[in-house]
């Protein structure tokens, strides 16, 4: 029986695999020692766990053991990639290129560094979310230490042309980082294939635990080195401080060990249920996809109804259905979405936006249900909607006079 | 956020969906709020032209459970009432009434502008001149 409320909101967070939990638990009670003490059994077992975690996330993403330094979160490795590379490297250059559409943890960190004598340069991107690989390289100048673009963003799964972008990087010495919060344990991602020096990734959006993520830092060609942004015990070889979280470190490895096995065969079926929504969802009149179709995540799906309002529409089935939405009435500012804006929509069509992230726990009952629910529910607040009865009396919309608010 | 069990239910259940005829001298017709803003309410008075009673009320609004809430309740509050007794309706009143977290309340404003362009609609249709409103505070 179809159990309630369903959860296709796995761009936010997924559920641990139980198979990550059953790795995790001996380390919270028995094997419970801190992976830095040198000099008794407790301490050799959570290392030697931490050195076999280090070689499973290694490998997920093609690189050796020695490059994936622990940290708390992708934010936590946003931050000290960047930050990171611009104080390491202050004496080459101080400015950095990014996107419009990269994640808080990326823009606002960026921000930071602007304050205390950094450049940066924000790429827009196309309609369909990428980047334009010509600006980019048009972009860069002497002066330029660092690019970052995401592998793929959390709101519409657009996937950047990351060997593309290497490539350029490469060919101006410049450094490449990746926000690839989304895409490990996802789709396939090589760094050395791929070309990245820096990229900074979670356990908790690939099935694994919260509060433990990784930066990968490459070692050779070139061999990169951030400045470490806590001071401490020299943990991570020097580049992160801080007694590591020996369980959920043990659990991001095992949560990349099932990726590396399930992710062809999950990837499949998720897209073939995240196809179905898709078309069944776009039967609807005046329904459209946000963001490449093409250069796309397989489990995810952003779709404007337009004139329905997000968390109106939200609310016709968020007790039974968790996903999220564009719009950000709940927000003071009202401001909806600046990721659909970028793509440059109308802040009407990035109000009606919902964002769907299917997962490997998806099943198709629950992609039925989904496809019944949110059609009857646009189609009665579109009875409600004055927009969408003057869109029917082929008033354009445009030209009307609203009142400001 | 949760939402309280009033707006629930006026979500869903809303009281007056619907259009009224504009074309009409005695039907009165606000139209509020922007799209880029994500509300826009359309609330709709009939008036008996004899008695200055609201005999009927209509709404239609495109915006999150509170906007759809605050209108629905709006088109209850003024069947059965006098213009001048409309005039008195404050933003407040739904606030209170829907138990709306500040967050939401600009929907409260919006059904408040959407009566009050509903009943200048009505006035100037009818020769009279329309009433000049201070502006809210909050917007």
């Amino acid at each position: 029986m179809l159990k309630l409320p369903i959860y296709l909101d796995n761009n936010a967070t997924t559920p641990m695999d139980p198979r990550v939990l059953e790795a995790m638990t001996p380390y919270f009670l028995e094997h419970f020692g801190n992976a830095a003490s040198r000099n008794h059994p407790f301490g050799w077992e959570a290392e030697e766990a931490v050195d076999y975690a280090r070689e499973q996330v290694a490998k997920l993403i093609g690189a050796d053991p020695k490059e994936v330094i622990f940290t708390s979160g992708a934010t936590e490795g946003d931050n000290l990639g960047i930050k990171g590379v611009f104080e390491m490297y202050a004496s080459k250059g101080n400015h950095i290129i990014t996107a419009t559409t990269e994640h808080k943890a990326v823009l606002d960190t960026c921000k930071h560094l602007e304050k205390i004598g950094g450049e940066v340069t924000y790429l827009q991107v196309k309609a369909d979310g990428l980047i334009d690989l010509a600006e980019l390289e048009a972009a860069i100048k002497p002066t330029t230490i660092l690019i970052s673009i995401m592998y793929a963003n959390n709101e519409i799964g657009t996937v950047q042309p990351i060997k593309e972008i290497s490539a350029i990087a490469r060919k101006h010495g410049v450094l490449l980082f990746s926000d690839a919060t989304q895409a490990v344990g996802k789709i396939p991602v090589n760094v050395n294939k791929d070309g990245i020096d820096l990229m900074a990734f979670t356990a908790h959006k690939m099935y694994g635990p919260k509060g433990v993520g990784a930066l990968y830092v490459r070692r050779k060609n070139p061999r990169v080195k951030v400045t470490a942004q806590m001071d401490g015990g020299g943990h991570e070889r020097g580049m992160r401080s801080g007694t590591l979280n020996v369980p959920g470190i043990v659990g991001f490895g095992k949560a990349c060990e099932l990726c590396m096995l399930d992710m062809e065969e999950d990837t499949k079926r998720i897209q073939v249920l995240r196809d179905k929504l898709e078309t069944e969802l776009l039967k609807l009149e005046e329904a459209y996809i946000n963001g490449s179709k093409e250069h796309r995540l397989p489990h995810v799906t952003n779709i404007s109804f337009k004139h329905v309002e997000g968390e109106g529409l939200l609310m016709g089935f968020n007790k039974n259905i968790a996903l999220s939405s564009g719009s950000a009435c709940t927000s003071a500012s009202l401001e909806p979405s600046y990721v659909l804006k970028a793509l440059g929509l109308g802040d009407d069509l990035a109000h009606s936006s919902l964002r769907f992230g299917l997962g490997r726990f998806t099943t198709e009952e629950q992609i039925d249900y989904t496809i019944k629910a949110i059609s009857e529910t646009v189609l009665k607040l579109r009875e409600m909607s004055p927009l969408w009865e003057m869109y029917k009396e082929g008033i354009d919309l445009s030209t009307i006079e609203w009142a400001a608010h | 956020m949760a939402y309280s069990e009033k707006v629930i239910d006026h979500y869903q259940n809303p009281k007056n969906v619907g259009t009224l005829d504009k074309s009409k001298t005695n039907v009165g017709t606000g139209l509020v709020g922007a799209p880029e803003c994500g509300d826009v309410m359309r609330l709709q008075i009939e008036v008996d032209d004899a008695t200055g009673m609201i005999t009927d009320a209509k709404f239609k609004t495109f915006g999150c459970g509170s906007a759809i809430a605050s209108s629905s309740l709006a088109t209850e509050w003024l069947k059965g009432k006098s213009i001048d007794e409309a005039l008195t309706v404050d933003n407040m009143d739904f606030v209170e009434e829907l138990s709306l977290p500040p967050v939401k309340i600009h929907c409260s404003v919006l059904a408040e502008d959407a009566i009050k362009a509903a009943i200048n609609d009505y006035r100037v249709k009818n020769g009279k001149e329309a009433i000049k409103f201070e502006e809210s505070v909050v917007h």
